[in-house]
């Protein structure tokens, strides 16, 4: 990872910007999908793939790249811009989400975009499947290897008992090169997830659970880059960023609103969502 | 009559024919594809030595993984680990794997295509005393639905070896279908095997009346009964498959072709097994009258196999009901 500078702070957010258009701009096109989810973890998308992860969109199937494992899938939108915004695939390919015969799958499906990690959308299996990924490694490289894995989990779906299974799996095998970031925007479908299912004292829990806890502004590239850096230096045990992120972050008519979570914006809203985002650059 | 160019057990009809249960098969035949390939990984629900893994475990302990009582994770971990270019193995009760963790079985295997080797023990009513919760008997219905899935039902415990050595060849999502009892020796360690082909093990040499379509351990009651007809002056042909899916339609069909009644025997229920797969074929290119053996719309319990197997009509006298059942409704 290289020095991160204001400058690159400030480019990033503007990048961000950029993808929250897009994603806005696909759910518009394609009249159904999740907006919420997407929205908030723009900033932590834009950290990862440009500046934090080992990749190379030119050659998606590099061997040493570092595994990235998205659980809760329906927040696709956020990934499929992200991905296209890094050079993946062009742009204009967003605008084919959800539409038949599209790579851009509803929930993401590595049978029609075989650079993904994993298939995902039934939420509680991400986190197993990084931990496969990861145990393969250490089998194969030993606990140094230059591998880091990732994985992106939903705080709704910390109702799943696979998670907690996960959880416990990823601490006895001690997986230090195991980062687990996880989207705290505190709504899930039906409403706000402490009313759902409680999920407090969180971090605690996990601390419990022998892994090593960060709580973050899920918003803020500084603190986004130094909690993965700090979490890549811990050793013995895996490490869970809790990023206290907004719901619908950019767009004052969705934040904090669970209502938003798996409804895409009118064309109406979806004009006065992108005009409220390039206002904010 | 027993089918010699398959080099079968010739001792089948022994009284004390040598047993061995399923399970001991797969545990064999993981060590040797270990020996194999070193990508070969083992992953465990806290069954290893119910499963016969702990051979393997204990050859191999740093290519083992035991994830506790833990099946949802112990498949996904396992899709994980293929992702990465490892050949995993999963071993449990198949009552929970593929039973309790099919969803994430579809997902993150099946519909990712990884190939991972999911390994039910314990099938069938034949598991015995410990009663109905244990005794997986809709395994193959729920597996054999999922695209790209392989489905392996070996009928003894050298078959079972192979299975798993050709598992660990094919760079495909496999199930094998395991059972807990020791059960005759059918095959010999030169009996050919090859996923998508069935094999006629009993051939009398006059034309067939009757096919008897056998997956599992059961073959045996099925040539039993298929030498107590041919004794009586009727043939009646015995086809092992242990390849479900793919299923060999060429030789259900010319079974069929042949001999105009089909009757199916599997230790599972009726629907969606063996017996519906095979109807499936014929409805759709040959049908004739078939009458199914298995467990018809009930749940195991406890007991010894042989009542149970008795007592939900899987025995030699009820396929001998069956056969003659399906030779009155031939036209």
């Amino acid at each position: 990872m290289l020095q991160l500078t204001d400058e690159k702070i400030k480019w990033m957010e503007g990048k961000a910007g950029e993808i929250r258009q897009s994603i806005i701009q696909m759910l518009v096109e394609a009249g159904s999908g999740h907006s919420a989810g997407p929205l908030g973890m723009a900033d932590i998308f834009t950290a990862l793939y440009f500046f934090i992860l080992k990749h190379d969109p030119t050659n998606p199937m590099w061997g040493d790249r570092d595994r990235l494992v998205l659980s809760n899938g329906h927040i696709c939108p956020v990934y499929y811009a992200t991905l296209a915004h890094a050079g993946y695939f062009k742009l204009e390919e967003l605008m084919t989400l959800r539409k038949f015969g599209t790579r851009l799958q509803g929930h993401p499906h590595r049978e029609y975009l075989e650079f993904l990690e994993t298939s995902s959308g039934p939420l509680g299996s991400g986190l197993s499947q990084a931990i496969g990924m990861c145990l393969a490694d250490k089998m194969d490289n030993g606990k140094y290897s230059p591998k880091q894995f990732y994985c992106l989990l939903s705080d709704g779906e910390l109702d799943e008992g696979n998670t907690w299974e996960a959880v416990m799996l990823g601490a006895k095998e001690q997986l230090q090169n195991l980062t687990v970031i996880i989207d705290r925007n505190n709504i899930q479908i039906e409403g706000n997830t402490e009313d759902i299912m409680p999920l407090e004292p969180l971090e605690q829990k996990l601390k419990a659970f022998n892994w090593h806890t960060q709580v973050i502004d899920g918003h803020d590239f500084k603190q986004i880059v130094d909690a993965v850096l700090h979490a890549q230096a811990v050793s013995g045990m895996p490490s869970v960023i809790i990023a206290n992120n907004i719901p619908g972050k950019g767009v004052s008519f969705m934040e904090g609103d669970y209502r938003w979570h798996g409804k895409p914006p009118s064309k109406e809203e979806g004009d006065k969502a992108l005009e409220e985002i390039r206002n904010k650059k | 009559m027993f089918n010699q160019n398959l080099k079968l057990n010739t001792k089948l009809f022994d009284a004390d024919v040598e047993r061995t249960s399923i399970r001991k098969g797969f545990g064999e035949g993981l060590v040797l594809a270990a020996d194999n390939d070193k990508n070969v990984v083992g992953l465990c629900a806290d069954l290893n030595e119910s499963s016969q893994m702990h051979l393997f475990a204990k050859k191999y302990p740093l290519r083992f993984v035991q994830v506790g009582v833990a099946e949802q994770n112990l498949v996904t971990v396992a899709s994980g680990m293929a992702a990465m270019g490892k050949i995993p193995f999963t071993s449990s009760y198949a009552m929970f794997s593929p039973g309790r963790n099919w969803e994430q079985i579809r997902t993150t295997i099946a519909y990712n295509d990884r190939p991972v080797k999911i390994v039910g023990s314990h099938t069938g009513v034949s598991v015995g005393p410990d009663g109905g919760t244990h005794q997986a008997i809709e395994d193959i219905a729920l597996i054999r639905v999922l695209p790209n899935m392989i489905v392996l039902s070996p009928c003894d415990a050298i078959e079972a070896k192979k299975a798993t050595l050709e598992a660990a060849k094919i760079n495909k999502p496999v199930y094998i279908r395991l059972a807990r009892e020791k059960t005759p020796i059918i095959t010999t360690e030169d009996t050919p095997f090859e996923i998508g082909k069935a094999q006629v093990f009993f051939n009398p040499p006059m034309t067939a009346q009757v096919g008897i379509v056998a997956t599992g351990a059961l073959i045996h009651n099925a040539i039993l009964a298929a030498q107590n007809f041919s004794q009586k002056g009727i043939a009646v042909k015995v086809l092992n498959v242990s390849s479900i899916r793919p299923l060999d339609f060429e030789a259900i069909i010319n079974l069929a072709k042949e001999t105009g009644a089909i009757v199916s025997v599997e230790e599972h229920q009726v629907v969606g097994g063996l017996g519906s797969a095979v109807a499936e074929v014929l409805v759709q290119n040959h049908p004739v009258p078939m009458e199914l053996i298995g467990i018809h719309d009930k749940f195991g319990q406890s007991g010894t196999p042989l009542e149970l197997i008795e007592h939900y009509g899987m025995g030699v006298s009820s396929i001998e009901k069956a056969i003659e059942r399906v030779m009155g409704r031939k036209n």
